[in-house]
């Protein structure tokens, strides 16, 4: 695709009017992404609703399984992620190259971090057989639907999971941007919406954390 | 596309602007994507289309008459599931889209030209791997891969089910530029109260694509790990309920048959004004209704599932709400009629197809509001009676519409003219074929024959002996609008820049169209419809 260049920074498709004009539609174009995710991940919500409203004692019984601290560390890590995220957008719009690097790796590192913690976790659960329905092994649950729960656990997980890693590795390349010094006031679109993909992944988490961590 | 490629003189346009198949594969432009998915659908029709030939000849009487009856289950369900995923879900927002709706708003291209040869390859690959199948072990789930069958099957439904997700990808991610586009790149003046309607339907069914097509990515991945790993979800063996299912396929499904109807009833609305030299009646009434479909596609699932089990509360609520989807619907054709009322009709081969989709969407929408009432539904599920309704709104309403728009639009991407007179030969074999073929089949429904059973009662041979006869007839019609459509792009004569002297801004440009669309950038001071008689 062509691109005009002025002065080796300002660049722009050429069927924009300008700079500003293809970042404005570019937010357009990943605000409906984001929206198209939220609709994507809705099918385990729903599932996970309806089988709770089913089987109350079984996702009461189950939950009880999950360690609420380690998922309460990866709260907080995501969360730290998210504050380094949005600085590091600040200082891409503010033209301070060292401390988009500084950030952008913070929240690689961060997302790394919560990815040791879940591999941990899971583990754990593969080690005593509280696996999906199909392969489940661990004894000592009373409820016969209590399977089911770590169906939807690891379906959420994982795609949340997924989400995290391919996060990771978009992060990676605007890093490796970053330091080339690609990015400042004048371009930033890509630090942007990196920013607000990363948000979307946090938030998600926001949500499972007290739905699979804190019922019982 | 860089700039520095050579100028053709004054005749340069997007088809000579690159040549080699490299310039093809790798083009950024819209144009050429279009032509690109249009290759790559109709290519994907003719499989299809063979597949339902099978199924017509293998019902030419009870019994075996070729086939076994597990390739009669494979014969239906690759006629499904091609004609549905890659046939008419894509067909006109993908290939006319792209084609037609970036030159009507006036843009030079989309708004993000390297997500569209994205989107355009993570559908090829879907294609090629649910194709693919046909050398294993084959699927014969029926296109809806209901659990618990999809789930105990040795046929190759994960394949199958993988490509359908990658298809939607591709088309949550076409429908996000078309969004993108209509907001941000229309041409100075375009207000949305001028945008031509067909720009209204491709984007209400965008916003469909994009808030349903992710629930059935999700729900085809779960059924995939359902057989990698038992999760159970979807398994009554396992605890959990394949109705669920259901739902989730059905919450996509339902508005999915208005991703194929929304961009057809786009082309009646272009197709139709410019034949009758009339402005549309009731612009903001087509526009409104548009998005009236839209909003109701997405809670009317349930009228699937009248026998799945819901409760009597749900099937009476669904049932309603279903039959609100008359209501726009009724609006439009109203419409339409009362646009053609008075004008100066032209019966050309557009024109044609844009009558014939009314009669036969009416035909179609009418058996819906009897599908929709619960009462007789229970009767009618899974009887032909279903089959033909479908038919009559997904072949007669998309299928119609399509080639409405094909031969309308031929002119403006080919820069040539097809020959009218084969061209009605072949409108009239296609139309008169599918409601040969397909009338009988309510017929049949009524009877009680139900659908995809490899054998029937003697007495119900003779219906069943027209259907085919019908199929052949649509065969042929399409067979021969291929040849005058390859003599067209070949040798036809050439075509000026706006043939049926129309007013929406595609036909303001040459064609076929320069490589950026417009040589300058075109300024709207007008509707899209307002002819000078």
């Amino acid at each position: 695709m062509s691109e005009t260049r002025t002065e080796g920074v300002r660049h722009f498709a050429h069927h924009f009017k300008s700079a500003f004009h293809e970042f404005d539609a570019c937010k357009v174009g990943m605000w409906l992404f984001l929206l198209q995710e939220v609709l994507f991940f809705a099918p385990l919500f729903v599932g996970y609703a309806v089988y709770r409203a089913l089987y109350p004692e079984a996702w009461h019984e189950a939950s009880h399984l999950l360690d609420w601290k380690l998922g309460a560390l990866n709260t907080v890590v995501l969360i730290c992620s998210s504050f380094t995220m949005a600085m590091g957008v600040h200082a891409a719009q503010t033209g301070r190259k060292n401390k988009i690097v500084l950030n952008l790796g913070l929240t690689i590192l961060l997302a790394c971090c919560f990815l040791v913690v879940k591999y941990f976790e899971y583990s754990h659960k593969v080690h005593v057989g509280l696996l999906p329905a199909g392969m489940f092994t661990y004894e000592g649950l009373q409820h016969a639907k209590s399977p089911l729960f770590f169906s939807l656990y690891f379906m959420m997980t994982g795609l949340h999971g997924l989400h995290v890693l391919i996060g990771i590795a978009v992060l990676g390349w605007i890093w490796s941007r970053a330091r080339r010094g690609d990015f400042g006031p004048d371009y930033y679109t890509p630090v942007e919406l990196t920013g607000l993909y990363w948000h979307f992944v946090d938030l998600v988490w926001i949500y499972l954390f007290p739905l699979l961590y804190l019922v019982g | 596309m860089s700039h520095d490629a050579p100028a053709h003189g004054s005749h340069d346009n997007y088809l000579t602007h690159k040549r080699g198949l490299w310039s093809w594969l790798y083009t950024l432009d819209h144009k050429r994507i279009g032509l690109l998915y249009l290759f790559t659908i109709l290519s994907a029709f003719l499989v299809g289309g063979i597949a339902a030939l099978m199924v017509r000849t293998e019902l030419w009487k009870p019994g075996k008459v070729f086939l076994d009856p597990d390739g009669f289950n494979q014969a239906f369900t690759y006629h499904g599931s091609i004609m549905v995923f890659m046939v008419i879900l894509p067909l006109i927002p993908s290939a006319l889209g792209n084609l037609i709706l970036p030159m009507q708003v006036g843009a030079k291209d989309v708004a993000f030209p390297k997500l569209n040869l994205l989107s355009y390859y993570v559908f090829l690959f879907g294609v090629i791997l649910a194709v693919a199948t046909l050398f294993t072990s084959g699927i014969d789930t029926g296109w809806t891969f209901y659990a618990p069958y999809s789930i105990r099957t040795s046929t190759a439904t994960i394949m199958v089910v993988t490509g359908a997700f990658f298809m939607g990808f591709a088309a949550i991610l076409t429908a996000l530029n078309f969004i993108t586009t209509v907001h941000k790149l229309r041409a100075p003046g375009l207000t949305f109260g001028r945008l031509p309607l067909f720009v209204w339907c491709i984007y209400a069914t965008n916003i469909i694509q994009m808030l349903a097509t992710p629930v059935i990515a999700l729900t085809l991945m779960l059924l995939v790990f359902e057989r990698l790993m038992g999760i159970g979800i979807f398994d009554a063996k396992l605890g959990g309920d394949p109705v669920l299912f259901q739902h989730f396929f059905w919450f996509y499904s339902h508005p999915a048959v208005y991703i194929m109807i929304l961009p057809a009833m786009g082309i009646i609305n272009e197709v139709i004004p410019v034949f009758s030299r009339k402005n549309v009646f009731s612009y903001w009434g087509m526009a409104g209704a548009v998005f009236g479909i839209a909003v109701v596609s997405f809670i009317v699932w349930g009228h699937h599932m009248f026998v799945s089990g819901q409760s009597e509360t749900a099937n009476f609520v669904f049932s309603l709400l279903t039959m609100f989807v008359a209501v726009p619907t009724g609006i439009k054709i109203f419409n339409w009629v009362a646009t053609m009322y008075q004008g100066s009709i032209r019966l050309t081969t557009p024109m044609l197809y844009a009558m014939a989709f009314i009669f036969v969407f009416l035909v179609g929408g009418l058996t819906g509001v009897f599908l929709a009432t619960v009462s007789i539904n229970v009767h009618l599920t899974d009887t032909y009676f279903v089959v033909a309704h479908f038919h009559y709104t997904m072949v007669g309403g998309a299928i119609m519409a399509f080639m409405a728009g094909l031969h309308y639009w031929f002119p403006k991407f080919s820069g040539r003219m097809y020959a009218e007179f084969p061209a009605k030969i072949s409108w009239f074999l296609i139309f008169l074929g599918f409601n040969v073929t397909f009338f009988p089949q309510f017929i049949l429904g009524m009877q009680g024959m139900p659908r995809r059973y490899y054998s029937y009662p003697e007495r119900f041979t003779n219906l069943n002996q027209i259907s085919t006869v019908g199929s052949y007839l649509i065969a042929l019609g399409f067979v021969l609008a291929l040849f005058y459509l390859i003599y067209g792009l070949l040798w036809g004569k050439k075509a000026p820049d706006n043939p049926w002297g129309a007013e929406t801004l595609e036909w303001k440009t040459s064609s076929p169209p320069p490589h950026e669309n417009f040589i300058r950038e075109p300024v709207v001071t007008h509707g899209p419809y307002e002819y000078q008689i």
